[in-house]
């Protein structure tokens, strides 16, 4: 008898709009030891139908209906009681987002020890002693120090870990894993991955692991399923999703991973021998950028300095793509920041186009400005919600000067245009767009000032893969068609093989390695880059299998 | 943390010498004197009050002595109580007035939290309409409206509870104290009705409840903590507030507090008292702000760790 039966799960919300069918019947199930990935795009509705399983779902009204036989008892049926029972003890879920999901008031230890305490009804201190135990397991150093400290003095990777250990503190029969590496760097992602397979294969426990990334499945899954629009188009043993493919669907996704091996159908290869003669358009020279750390202590002898970018030399040629790659941490974004002044920097120089920007005034900073643009990551945060595309659109043409109050609808409507935007939407504002479209109004904001140098940090690490190969595309037609220089900034390198004729490889603040993006992939020449390299997942159940078996070998862990 | 107490107290030392100035003037711009009275007094008589209390010097030297006097904790005489300081006015007045805002602050804490709290948990029922339109109803009614109201039902019609006085009968308190409260409740029921719902919309709280934690503990541990710091930066200002503003009640009810003082110093223009209650008023305004932003410092773990960073 499987652990899991689910039969014709149905969870509908019903919302001014109208009826919501987020899971519109489904059935899986699950074995122990297993492990069973549900794939989707965001919206599909696999995480509302794990979470309608033990009825963490918002309450608006709305119906969950059919049956979740978990041992033999149905958890649809169970009161609050009963489920409150199930819930954390032999049922876990290990959330999305490790920032907003732990309590910033509480200490991880006090967050850690709750199941035990309610479910087991052992002492605190035991409880305390279970928790470092569990805290050591997961890997964080030091447990019986970290124990005390808050969320927030964690970083993501590590508040991910403080999330495991407490699914896993009460050793439960079933663990949901909700994209738990999603918010990760794919070192720190093949990190996770290994551990909860470790642990599954220690504890005989099952697995629902939901995720939008079929590469990341590949290498765990026994079993998966592939959800659209609230209902499973295919589900099957992992060999045969991934090489008999049977759905459309499937097919789409599976192609949509940018694989990078593949050049891209419209890119800028021509251009690629006559950029190597280029002269540079912005050139660093031993950029620092150090932040004070106060936690240390009070006194200024005790202060610790964090070298965000440490002593960093790099060309960008005039209309190349650089891609710049590295953990989170490693002063990526510190970086590009620091190139568009937007933190203060500690020595060496930026000179962009001729002009040393370290040392500019504000006023005569202002003209540079128009000809350096930000795409930032989060087209929810980066975009004011008060504003519509057209607000969004006109207010850096105006400020610059690039557009008269007269013909300024006239020039958002063609940027819109340029980024695929229909013109009808010139009202609306961002909540009513999807991710994917936000992105592409963010991207219409930062290249309406005609800027020569476009910053990109993690454009497309917030969508769904479908949509980022179609922003991808989009941004590779625009640095065609405007001449753009760019310095794309991402911790994806399958994204960065895709799009960038050059990579740069940061580390700890310092750049380790440089070089043409099928050098790089072919001859990594840094130890760092081989180990990122090795750690990015492939679309390949059989040589995911291989590669974690070598990667273990390697010590990935370190 | 020293630091942060301590640049705070610097900063409000500024904002008392603007309200000391800006009273000092006004009071005096204001028609009438301490001496002007309907009964027609001799013009020597008059002269010899104003050259006993200073007033017949320029008004920038009686400002400069003042602020002397007030440098050294001196609020100086009352010009309307003869012979009694107005240190000893407040003195007399203050722990009258405090405990009635002290009640009436456990009254807002009590009713106001717990109404809030039970509307955040079921928004958009029955549980949350009810607490909320009556505290909309708090909010709208006037003490001077309340008072009456509360004395007509529970102290003429159905004879509970004394109509007025402090501390001569047994719970000659209860009706001030709800009084002045109620406002301040519907307040702090707003204010922890939106708090509530915003953490109760959190993504931890969704954690706690996949920990199999049972409901009360979900709101109480998790939800509460977050919930309120709303709250607790509103409760320094209203406690301030109620110091303050409690001379409506402290009339209605009989009661010698210090807020009486305040308005009778007003009409009188008894100046030194004004100025004395004024900034007095003012100094706790601002302590007990600065009291409420060091709690709510407190009991958020980031900021805590910020501000040991010196920031």
């Amino acid at each position: 008898m499987p652990l899991l039966e689910v039969d014709n799960l149905t969870t509908h919300f019903h919302t001014r709009e109208g009826v919501v069918k987020a899971v519109d019947g489904i059935s899986f199930c699950v074995n122990r030891g297993e492990t069973l990935a549900i794939v989707g795009e965001s919206g599909s509705g696999k995480s509302v139908a794990c979470y309608s399983l033990l009825k963490l779902i918002p309450q608006p009204p709305g119906i969950i209906a059919g049956s979740a036989l978990f041992e033999g008892n149905d958890l649809l049926q169970a009161d609050d009681k009963t489920l409150q029972k199930i819930r954390g003890n032999d049922i876990a879920i290990i959330f999305q987002d490790p920032m907003t999901c732990l309590n910033p008031y509480l200490t991880v230890g006090e967050q850690l020890i709750e199941p035990l305490i309610y479910h087991r009804n052992i002492s605190r201190k035991d409880a305390t002693y279970r928790a470092i135990e569990i805290l050591g397991e997961v890997g964080i150093v030091e447990p019986e120090k970290r124990v005390g400290s808050y969320p927030h003095e964690f970083s993501g990777g590590m508040r991910q870990r403080v999330m495991i250990a407490m699914a896993l503190i009460t050793e439960p029969k079933l663990l949901i894993c909700d994209e738990p590496t999603t918010a990760l760097d794919v070192t720190i992602q093949a990190q996770i991955l290994e551990l909860v397979k470790v642990l599954q294969r220690k504890r005989n426990i099952a697995v629902i692991f939901i995720s939008h990334d079929l590469a990341v499945v590949a290498g765990i899954a026994d079993n998966v399923a592939v959800m659209k629009d609230g209902l499973i188009v295919e589900q099957g043993p992992v060999d045969d999703i991934f090489y008999h493919t049977q759905h459309d669907y499937t097919k789409k996704l599976l192609a949509s991973i940018p694989e990078g091996a593949k050049p891209p159908p419209n890119s800028p290869l021509p251009a690629n021998t006559s950029i190597t003669e280029n002269k540079p358009l912005l050139s660093i020279s031993h950029l620092k950028t150090h932040f004070h750390d106060y936690s240390s202590g009070w006194l200024k002898r005790n202060q610790k300095v964090i070298k965000a970018v440490d002593d960093v030399s790099l060309n960008i040629k005039q209309g190349e793509i650089l891609g710049l790659v590295g953990e989170s941490g490693s002063g990526k974004s510190t970086l590009g920041r620091s190139i568009l002044q937007l933190v203060p920097v500690t020595s060496g120089s930026v000179v962009f186009d001729g002009t040393d920007l370290t040392n500019l005034s504000p006023a005569r900073m202002k003209p540079m400005r128009r000809r350096m643009q930000m795409i930032f990551q989060d087209p929810y945060a980066s975009l004011n919600p008060r504003m519509t595309v057209f607000d969004t659109l006109a207010e850096p043409l105006l400020y610059h000067g690039l557009a008269t109050r007269k013909n300024v609808t006239e020039q958002v409507l063609a940027l819109m245009d340029d980024v695929g935007l229909a013109h009808a939407a010139i009202r609306k504002y961002p909540h009513e767009f999807s991710g994917g479209q936000r992105q592409r109004i963010a991207v219409g904001r930062a290249i309406s000032t005609k800027p020569e140098l476009v910053i990109a940090d993690e454009p497309v690490s917030a969508l769904d893969v479908t949509i980022q190969a179609q922003i991808l595309d989009l941004i590779l037609e625009l640095v065609e068609k405007h001449n753009l220089t760019m310095l794309f900034i991402s911790h994806d390198l399958s994204v960065v093989r895709y799009i960038a004729d050059r990579i740069a490889v940061m580390h700890h603040g310092k750049l380790v390695e440089t070089g043409s993006t099928e050098s790089l992939f072919a001859a990594p020449q840094h130890e760092y880059t081989k180990r990122l390299l090795s750690a990015i997942p492939v679309a390949d159940p059989a040589r995911e299998r291989k590669r974690q078996v070598e990667l273990t070998q390697l010590g990935v862990d370190n | 943390m020293f630091r942060f107490i301590v640049s705070r107290l610097l900063q409000a030392i500024p904002v008392l010498l603007v309200v000391i100035t800006a009273t000092f003037f006004l009071v005096r711009a204001a028609p009438g004197g301490p001496f002007s009275a309907e009964k027609t007094v001799a013009p020597e008589v008059i002269k010899a009050l104003e050259a006993q209390y200073k007033l017949d010097q320029p008004v920038w030297q009686q400002y400069l002595s003042y602020l002397n006097d007030l440098a050294h904790g001196d609020f100086g005489p009352s010009f309307r109580y003869p012979g009694r300081s107005v240190d000893e006015l407040i003195a007399g007045g203050l722990p009258i007035t405090a405990e009635l805002a002290f009640y009436a602050m456990l009254v807002a804490i009590i009713i106001g939290v717990s109404a809030g709290v039970l509307a955040a948990l079921k928004p958009n029922t029955p549980q949350d309409y009810v607490p909320m339109s009556a505290a909309m109803i708090g909010i709208c009614m006037p003490s001077f409206l309340m008072g009456p109201l509360l004395v007509l039902i529970f102290g003429i019609w159905l004879e509970w509870l004394p109509v007025s006085g402090w501390g001569d009968l047994p719970g000659d308190k209860i009706l001030p104290a709800i009084t002045l409260g109620s406002g301040y409740a519907a307040f702090l029921a707003r204010l922890s009705r939106g708090g509530m719902l915003e953490v109760m919309s959190q993504d931890y709280i969704r954690t706690a409840r996949a920990k199999g934690l049972p409901e009360w503990v979900v709101v109480l541990k998790h939800g509460l903590r977050g919930g309120l710091i709303p709250v607790i930066a509103f409760l320094g200002p209203a406690f301030a507030g109620l110091l303050s503003g409690s001379f409506v009640v402290e009339t209605i009810f009989q009661i010698p507090g210090l807020g009486r003082f305040y308005v009778q110093a007003a009409f009188n223009r008894d100046y030194t008292m004004i100025l004395g209650t004024t900034v007095f008023f003012a100094t706790l305004i601002v302590l007990f702000n600065l009291l409420s932003d060091i709690i709510a410092v407190w009991i958020n773990p980031k900021l805590r760790h910020q501000l040991r960073e010196g920031k």
